[in-house]
């Protein structure tokens, strides 16, 4: 690994570290927030519609990963100043 | 924390760990860590059905960061991708079925035991023994000649005669795959992907550990290709997967969101991991992992006890 690869491994490990701190604050509010809004609504829908429960869940956890993964991206571009790798 | 669709009590930092750590290997290897993910849920205290559905809801949401990562990086051949994931979901149905006629009989757990130790111990073996040769050439080459690179990450195969002559095979129709730089017939990529879903349905999981490995030495994808590819038709037949297991009541989704926002940013460092190392590299560190599965399978044969 040159020098230049090491300092891009190095800066990403940074902005890494960072980012996991910046994520730790949201989670904690995620869980708060979305998961005690959704439970009840996510269990009746279970034990009354499953299909409607079997597409729900797969709809929540596409969009739950687009949207974090935006974040992501968004914290890491953040991070280092203007780009995302 | 109360997870009141599977009446399971979870520490979540517990669940986001778990997922952080099935994220990376995802993210780096294009696997969906079923081997892991299936254990560490059960060690949690939840059931096996739950377990089983639970991790394939969260194997969508992980392999869907990781591809859009993975293409990004250029690394998905979509057009293979979608071929895959029709033999996948035929191969995961027959998986099932097989399962069912397994369980009537009276004896899954022990045949399915046996067949998931061959397997693993097979492929470890088998991509240990490639990735040593594979750099031991490379080395022997360098010191002759510059190697030929691609975006400058080398990925030569010692299995690559093997590879070339089932390329070579002409069984209409072929598809060309200019992405991967290869033509095939489609009933060679149908095949890998059946099998794949077979081991899907039969062991669970993603099955990516037989798979990854497969496109790259059968169908001759280069490995970084495999990865993303591998990562996007997951997406597809976990899906499908996790549809049917939640119509059976086998599905808490709220264990899988928890999982994965950990995943999600697990799954980021484990794909920009890849620009940093070769493909005989990334395939030799591979290894490991199914030997992991192996053991804990070992383990529950021999002691009778669940993790």
């Amino acid at each position: 690994m040159g020098p230049r690869s090491k300092t891009a491994v190095r800066r990403t490990l940074r902005a890494f570290a960072l980012e996991l701190v910046i994520y730790a604050a949201l989670v904690t509010g995620y869980f708060f927030a979305v998961l005690h809004l959704l439970g009840g609504w996510l269990v009746q829908l279970e034990t009354q519609h499953i299909r409607v429960y079997a597409v729900v869940a797969i709809l929540l956890i596409i969009g739950q990963a687009v949207v974090l993964e935006w974040v992501t991206t968004g914290l890491l571009r953040l991070l280092r100043g203007g780009r995302s790798e | 924390m109360f997870f009141p669709i599977s009446h399971a009590y979870v520490n979540p930092i517990y669940l986001i760990v778990v997922g952080f750590v099935i994220g990376v290997l995802g993210g780096f290897f294009g696997v969906g860590g079923s081997f892991i993910a299936g254990p560490a849920l059960r060690l949690a205290g939840i059931d096996w059905n739950f377990a089983v559905g639970t991790d394939l809801a969260h194997i969508v949401g992980k392999s869907v960061v990781a591809a859009k990562r993975h293409r990004a990086l250029g690394n998905v051949d979509l057009r293979l991708g979608f071929i895959m994931a029709l033999g996948t979901i035929g191969g995961a149905e027959v998986g099932a079925q097989l399962i069912q006629m397994l369980k009537r009989a009276g004896n899954v757990n022990l045949v399915v035991s046996v067949v998931s130790i061959v397997i693993y111990l097979g492929i470890s073996g088998f991509m240990m023994w490639e990735s040593w040769k594979t750099l031991a050439l490379s080395k022997r080459q360098n010191s002759q000649r510059k190697s030929i690179t691609r975006g400058g990450k080398s990925d030569e195969s010692a299995f690559q005669h093997v590879t070339k002559a089932i390329q070579r095979w002409r069984i209409p129709p072929m598809i060309s795959l200019p992405q991967s730089g290869i033509t095939i017939s489609l009933w060679v990529i149908l095949l890998v992907a059946f099998v794949g879903g077979l081991c899907s349905g039969f062991l669970g999981g993603g099955a990516g550990y037989i798979r990854m490995p497969s496109m790259v030495y059968i169908l001759g994808i280069p490995t970084h290709l495999a990865v993303g590819t591998d990562l996007f038709e997951i997406v597809i037949s976990a899906s499908y997967g996790t549809f049917s297991h939640a119509i059976k009541g086998n599905v808490d989704i709220l264990i899988a969101l928890v999982m994965h926002t950990g995943a999600a940013i697990g799954a980021q460092l484990g794909a920009i991991s890849t620009q940093y190392f070769a493909g005989p590299k990334i395939r030799l560190a591979f290894v490991p992992l199914p030997l992991i599965g192996a053991a804990i399978v070992i383990y529950t044969m021999f002691t009778g006890h669940k993790l």
